[in-house]
């Protein structure tokens, strides 16, 4: 393994670009699957576009690869307009979500198959495929037969494959969603040491949030054909600009609010249950859409206070109405007094206190930092 | 006992099936022109018969060229249709589809009257080549059924891999589509050649002075002294009809262990 350490890479908005999107239209139709991209993926970047199925995250990714034409709009690659180029000669290399393992050739076939384009002497290529598998983990494994190999090991052939080329962007098409959850996890951990290593811009396509999340400089919110939010896992999990991205990104808990007062970056709101309180207007990141007013908050910012604990944050009190037990974690659902539906609670398990029952009344302590509103 | 009436069912229905394929070996090897038990002895000379008859040669050597041509046209024109069928959206595909797979239920005897009626209508001399045509006409849904099926299991992202990796459309199809479908090509080849083969009304219609293999055994059929010999003909064509079965599905087999494939069962 590469242990040379290195320096911390460039923050990302100093980077040069490498992909722009610029209003991207799809219609297949009468259906309008990409509704107006825009967007700019820096260089060297692990960006993620991440959303349900059938929100045109897939779609925009083979935008970029050249399988789909576009309606309308425009894709640079590198400062180059991408409409004449066809896919077999962009500078993208694609994983596959199937991984597309070609099943009639070997191992080292499969991962030399791009280089048949270019110059070299068979010694030189064979060389690079030796030195692709050992990227990948896979040394020694060249004269396999590709369709002998297990789910992980034609994931490692298809990003060996890819990589070979010296892309400047890697695509990367829901490559995780075939293994089981150990190799997964496993597997991410391996792509992000394989990214920062090779330094290419990787672009995942995923509908796991928490994939997302783990892997990604930044990601792309995407709903119906659009970008409801891009911005870092962090400003995503803890400012989601609406109840939707807030939804599908974790979990959390909606009260009904009214804002009273808003002034100096500032604003006065009562929330039901919790009172009325004030929070910084970074805490409103969304646009004012006019619908019911809300503010959210994430499980683990709430705590449980047990028998005589005492608090710095605001508390307040509630009953416990269910519990779901996951071994290190325990999610309570508690009514708050004068709230009309539970909210849900996350906490670490402590050796020596015990599970909590249903029932049970307790008095949950927060703080105004962790809310979010939803206007 | 349950089951002993179906198995009794299974037993006749096979006994049914090749029975009057045994006899054609029994009475090929039996030294008597009439064709009834008991046998009479062993001989070898119907076989012996079979090579003075140049009629019969010219009839067999039609027949080769037909079917080659007409299969090998077939599989053709199938790979076109099915690769296109499969991969594409386009007006009208249903219907024509259909249109083309139409000669699959159309009784065979009205396809040749009105290949024939053309034909001589156009003033076009009837010959090996308007046999072929023929066949290669109600071959075609044959090998479409056949190849759709292929490239039905071909994953699309194969062919996109190649092209993302730097390959062209043509290649593509040459170094990843082809080798891929190749066991289904292979089956598509037999089929049509086999049916070509074996095909009488409208190889009868259309053939003028150059009969076929089937339309020779019925014309034989008339004299017979003669029906020894056309025995020892079937017997060999069955013969040469299990080696090409038995070479194919080898080889069938070598290709989905090559790919690793999951085999489905047979060609036929």
């Amino acid at each position: 393994m590469n242990t040379v350490p290195q320096a911390a890479p460039a923050p990302i908005a100093t980077r040069p670009t490498m992909i722009e999107f610029r209003d991207v239209h799809k219609y297949y139709g009468d259906y309008h699957a990409l509704r107006g991209i825009n967007a700019t993926i820096k260089a060297g970047e692990f960006f993620s576009l991440l959303g349900p199925s059938g929100c045109g995250k897939t779609t925009l990714l083979r935008t970029i690869a050249g399988f789909e034409d576009i309606s309308s709009g425009a894709v640079l690659i590198d400062g180059k307009h991408m409409a004449d180029v066809p896919a077999n000669v962009r500078p993208t290399n694609m994983v596959f979500q199937s991984y597309a393992i070609f099943p009639h050739l070997t191992v080292e076939q499969n991962v030399g198959f791009g280089l048949r384009r270019e110059g070299g002497t068979t010694a030189e290529k064979a060389k690079r495929v030796e030195e692709a598998l050992e990227m990948v983990g896979l040394k020694g494994y060249g004269k396999r037969a590709a369709h002998a190999l297990s789910g992980g090991q034609r994931q490692r052939v298809a990003l060996a494959r890819a990589l070979i080329l010296k892309p400047k962007v890697l695509l990367l098409d829901e490559p995780l969603s075939a293994l089981d959850k150990k190799m997964r996890e496993q597997m991410q951990v391996e792509l992000i040491r394989l990214q920062r290593q090779v330094g290419i811009t990787f672009i995942l396509v995923t509908h796991d949030q928490e994939e997302a999340l783990v892997m990604s400089d930044r990601i792309a919110v995407m709903f119906e054909g659009q970008i409801a939010q891009l911005a870092d896992p962090e400003t995503l999990y803890r400012r989601p600009n609406s109840r939707q991205v807030a939804n599908f990104i974790g979990v959390m808990n909606f009260l009904p609010a009214r804002v009273l007062t808003e002034a100096a970056g500032r604003i006065a709101i009562d929330v039901q249950g919790l009172g009325q309180t004030e929070i910084d207007a970074t805490q409103a990141p969304g646009v004012i859409t006019g619908g019911e007013t809300s503010v959210g908050f994430r499980p683990e910012t709430l705590t449980m206070l047990y028998e005589g604990q005492t608090t710095t944050e605001r508390e307040t009190p509630g009953t416990i109405e269910e519990v779901v037990y996951y071994g290190d974690m325990t999610y309570y659902d508690v009514r708050l007094d004068g709230v009309d539906s539970p909210v849900r609670i996350s906490m670490r398990n402590v050796f020596g206190r015990p599970v909590l029952d249903i029932g049970t009344r307790t008095r949950v302590a927060w703080s105004a930092g962790a809310l979010v509103l939803f206007r | 006992m349950k089951g002993q009436g179906l198995r009794l069912y299974a037993i006749l229905y096979l006994v049914f099936l090749y029975a009057p394929i045994v006899l054609l070996p029994i009475f090929a090897f039996n030294d008597a022109t009439i064709i009834s038990f008991p046998l009479r002895g062993f001989t070898t000379k119907w076989f012996a018969a079979l090579a003075e008859l140049p009629t019969l040669h010219q009839a067999l050597k039609n027949s080769l060229i037909i079917a080659v041509s007409s299969s090998v046209l077939a599989t053709t024109l199938g790979i076109f249709a099915s690769r296109a069928s499969t991969r594409y959206e386009f007006p009208g595909k249903g219907g024509l589809m259909g249109l083309i797979m139409l000669p699959l239920v159309l009784p065979e005897v009205i396809v040749a009257m009105s290949l024939l009626m053309v034909l001589l209508g156009i003033g076009v001399d009837l010959a090996i080549w308007t046999v072929i045509l023929g066949h290669t006409l109600i071959c075609t849904p044959f090998a479409i059924a056949i190849l759709s099926a292929a490239f039905q299991s071909l994953d699309k992202s194969l062919e996109e891999a190649a092209y993302d990796l730097g390959e062209s459309k043509l290649s593509t199809f040459r170094l990843i589509t082809l080798p891929l479908v190749m066991p289904g090509i292979i089956s598509s080849l037999l089929i049509s050649f086999t049916i070509s083969l074996d095909e009488f009304i409208i190889a009868f219609f259309l053939a003028g002075s150059e009969p076929t293999l089937p339309v020779y055994i019925y014309s034989q059929l008339r004299f017979p002294k003669q029906i020894p010999a056309i025995m020892a003909l079937g017997t060999i064509l069955v013969a040469l009809s299990v080696l090409l079965l038995t070479i194919a599905e080898y080889f069938r087999r070598r290709g989905l262990k090559k790919t690793g494939a999951k085999d489905t069962g047979g060609f036929l």
